[in-house]
């Protein structure tokens, strides 16, 4: 999730708070621009995304990939995360402004993929934590696409002040409690 | 048991699939004349132009229509002179290591495939060192493109080219230990963990070969 | 005890008082470094750059906008696939090396394939028709890899339209794959023994409509960059490598050929059949980004002539097989298109699981250990769009690689940027980047 940010955090809890939320995520979600961060071979899908007129990112306003990450809201880390890229990965994470979001395209960001071996860091949220995960090898533009939307939809129902302590907290009980997936046993685990 | 047909444990007898026991790899012949092709006459100019060639080359060995001529360390460097000047083989495609940890006293080799521009041909050298003594002089004053790819087999296999402007690591981060492609090496796999159960990595899983 | 931390404003090396600036009041750091007057700067390209092709680390040291020093750091995408491939049968190999050169992934393929099957001495035997779909499918990814190249190189220096004129051909070409292969990328359709599966009913037709719709496309993008002025002053003379430099740094492809040595190794020492293509191996005599360019955009019109001529010649192969004969090696599913997409035939399967105990274990034996590969050594090596790309593959006898190494062109064709950089200015770095065309994926494996 993205930061505690300003005067929006000290409206009290009702009706007025969700409308704020309402229009903050609205104008968060559209047009958030994505940072360069490609790397292998998903890069070159989401260049497709990105120039290719038939997968437009434009009509979501996203068709600026900003160099800087400074200016950028969104980064889309598309390819294999090696051990000598990972603290620069950190980096530019930590240099955009908040709020901003992560998208780990194709199978190599999301876990490794098919690289399970001592160069590649299995899973790019073990360097900077994820908002949505796009499996694929690579991915298809229009599953990147799918992704951005449902990111889009997350950002619109992110709650601010009072509303986002308390979702915070629930999150937090849900994954203290939660079962790891390896006591999960069974066929209908 | 006998080792015919495509199946079945090879002739180790290891039926459990772990691969604890080591097979060895490395061939140790060497072919005969005529070689056939323009092999013949590659030998020829360079014993021609070389005349320690008997001294230098180790072994020459003919193996599915390509030369590989074995040449012993210290005369790396001359040879490989004699090879781009008088032979006209002005292109080295690069060095790559492999590492046979079967062969004691040759564990390292180092493999140079050169293509003549001129002549239309290619073949292929080899140099074998020991781990105790990792050592080759470098090329890189011969063919200045085997300036990265030395240091690519430095950091892969830990051969140290002598006389190489600046041997460090270029794949792995500057201060990783060990060199990552040699057979002792372990890939460094972790195992995949799903709901109730794990699949280990690729160099722990049961194999039959 | 001295720590090191990237974020801090100075610190104290061996060569003087180091500036880092990753943000921060300039003026302040302005005051900090305004007494010592230092001339020279050390600037870092860092790997994450729009400009640099993929996570290529460039250090420059500049004089004002002259560049007298630069160095390329590479392997921030290191993969360790040639020593994962260690691990896995000879089939699977297929499916490692095709992410190495992402670009270009039947060339990665082809090389890897050309060379197991150079070891199992089945090199005459793969059918006549696999070798015609290869090259086929070759010279499409060429088109495709050409695309990318023009596309990105001129985005970077500044052209934004041919990037989508680009990507847009590019497109056409992976609904091609997909239609052949079932993926746009990374497809390991190129397997040891012949192709994955045949082409499916009508695809002839289709691929000949593409061939005309990307005749009429490329004009396009020739319009716009061939003979205009700005492009001309950005990329003539620019990045000069001459041949006495490209042999000596084992540099080939587009490179060497825009010295004007007509090297193309499949007229030189053809493999798949290319023999019997006619094409023209494009030369400049520039040596340098123009050059490139101009020999980039007219290989597209070769390809596409030894496209027409293969899909001539898979006419008349119709019904041949795609694999090789030998049962020992080929993949033993005949793969059809069933109603829920692709997956093995079901005579096959009714084969197998119905009256041969012995079908089932072969293709068992077959698919989870794999074929067996005599000892040996072999170098192959083919043409790819950046240059020449040799598998170097050892075997044990086993079901599994030894050793495989890949001699990427990118590799050493990268060696040339501080060649052609130094002594230029910065903007030039990036145009003679964008002419090597180098794609890191290759470069660290």
């Amino acid at each position: 999730m993205g930061l505690k940010m300003g005067l929006e955090e000290k409206i009290p809890s009702g009706f007025v708070l969700t409308t704020v939320e309402k229009l903050a995520g609205y104008m968060r979600k559209n047009s958030l621009w994505p940072a360069t961060f490609g790397l292998a071979c998903c890069a070159i899908e989401m260049m497709a995304v990105g120039s290719a007129a038939k997968y437009d990112i434009s009509r979501f306003g996203m068709e600026v990939f900003r160099a800087s990450p400074r200016q950028a809201d969104l980064m889309i880390v598309a390819g294999r995360v090696s051990n000598k890229m990972a603290p620069v990965l950190r980096q530019i994470y930590d240099q955009m402004a908040a709020p901003k979001w992560v998208i780990a395209m194709g199978a190599c960001a999301s876990s490794g993929g098919m690289f399970n071996n001592y160069a590649i860091v299995q899973g790019v949220d073990h360097v900077v934590p994820v908002d949505i995960y796009l499996p694929g090898c690579p991915p298809r533009p229009e599953m990147l696409l799918d992704a951005i939307l449902k990111l889009h939809s997350k950002i619109y129902d992110e709650k601010l002040g009072s509303n986002r302590a308390e979702i915070i907290r629930e999150v937090e009980l849900a994954a203290m409690n939660a079962k790891p997936t390896i006591e999960m046993k069974g066929l209908l685990a | 048991m006998s080792d015919q047909g495509m199946f079945g444990a090879p002739g180790t007898g290891d039926t459990s699939g772990y691969g604890g026991l080591v097979r060895t790899a490395a061939s140790t012949g060497s072919s005969e004349r005529p070689y056939g092709g323009y092999f013949d006459e590659v030998a020829d100019d360079l014993e021609r132009a070389y005349p320690l060639f008997s001294e230098a080359i180790e072994r020459v060995v003919v193996d599915r229509g390509e030369l590989t001529l074995h040449v012993k360390g210290e005369k790396l460097v001359e040879v490989s002179k004699v090879l781009r000047d008088s032979l006209k083989f002005e292109m080295c495609m690069g060095v790559s290591g492999v590492n046979y940890p079967a062969d004691s006293g040759r564990e390292l080799h180092a493999v140079y495939p050169l293509l003549s521009l001129t002549n239309n041909r290619r073949i292929r050298l080899e140099v074998s060192v020991p781990d105790s003594n990792p050592h080759i002089p470098s090329v890189v004053e011969v063919w200045a493109g085997n300036n990265w790819h030395e240091r690519e087999t430095f950091d892969m296999f830990g051969i140290i080219f002598d006389g190489h402007p600046g041997l460090t690591r270029i794949l792995m981060p500057d201060d990783w230990q060990g060199h990552p492609q040699r057979k002792d090496y372990a890939l460094g796999g972790i195992p995949v963990e799903y709901k109730g159960a794990t699949t280990p990595p690729p160099n722990e899983r049961r194999s039959y070969k | 005890m001295t720590t090191f931390d990237p974020y801090a404003p100075s610190r104290d090396t061996t060569e003087g008082t180091v500036y880092s600036v990753t943000g921060g009041d300039w003026d302040s750091l302005v005051q900090e470094i305004g007494s010592t007057k230092e001339e020279r700067v050390v600037v870092n390209m860092g790997p994450q750059h729009p400009s640099t092709h993929g996570v290529l680390r460039l250090v420059l040291e500049l004089e004002g906008e002259t560049v007298t020093e630069a160095r390329a750091g590479i392997g921030y995408l290191h993969t360790g696939i040639e020593k994962n491939m260690e691990y896995r049968s000879w089939t699977q190999g297929t499916t490692f090396v095709t992410r190495m050169d992402y670009l270009a992934p039947l060339f990665n393929e082809t090389a890897y394939c050309l060379a197991v099957e150079k070891l199992l001495g089945i090199t005459e035997d793969v059918p006549e028709r696999a070798s015609v779909i290869r090259v086929m499918m070759m010279e499409l990814n060429r088109i495709s890899s050409h695309m990318v190249a023009l596309g990105t190189g001129a985005l970077e220096l500044g052209a934004i339209s041919p990037m989508f004129f680009a990507f847009r051909e590019r497109e056409t070409v992976l609904d091609i794959f997909e239609m052949i292969s079932g993926l746009r990328m990374n497809m390991a359709y190129v397997r040891p023994g012949g192709v994955q599966q045949d082409l499916p009913a009508g695809a002839i037709p289709k691929i000949r409509d593409a061939v005309k719709l990307m005749r009429k496309n490329f004009k396009d993008n020739t319009t716009l960059l061939v003979g205009n002025s700005i492009w001309m002053k950005r990329t003539q003379g620019i990045g000069y490598l001459d041949l006495a430099g490209c042999t000596t740094l084992g540099i080939t492809g587009p490179v060497l050929r825009s010295t004007g040595l007509p090297w193309d190794l499949r007229k030189i020492q053809p493999y798949c059949g290319y023999e019997d293509y006619n094409f023209d191996v494009i030369t400049a005599d520039t040596c340098d980004v123009y050059g490139r360019f101009l020999i980039r955009m007219n290989e597209l019109e070769q390809s596409l002539r030894i496209v027409e001529q293969a899909l001539d010649k898979l006419e008349k192969l119709e019904g041949a097989p795609v694999m090789v004969a030998d049962k020992k090696i080929a993949w033993p599913a005949q793969l059809a298109m069933g109603g829920d997409g692709l997956g093995n035939s079901l005579n096959h399967i009714r084969e197998i699981m119905g009256t041969s105990m012995e079908s089932l274990i072969h293709h068992f034996k077959l698919v989870t250990e794999g074929f067996h590969v005599p000892a040996g050594q072999v170098y192959v090596a083919i043409e790819s769009p950046r240059g020449e790309l040799g598998a170097q593959v050892v075997s044990d006898g086993g079901t599994k690689p030894y050793r495989m190494h890949f001699r990427e062109p990118s590799f050493n064709n990268l060696q040339a940027t501080s060649a052609m950089s130094e002594g230029g200015m910065v903007a030039d770095i990036i145009g003679a980047v964008a002419s090597i065309d180098p794609v890191m994926g290759g470069v660290d494996r």
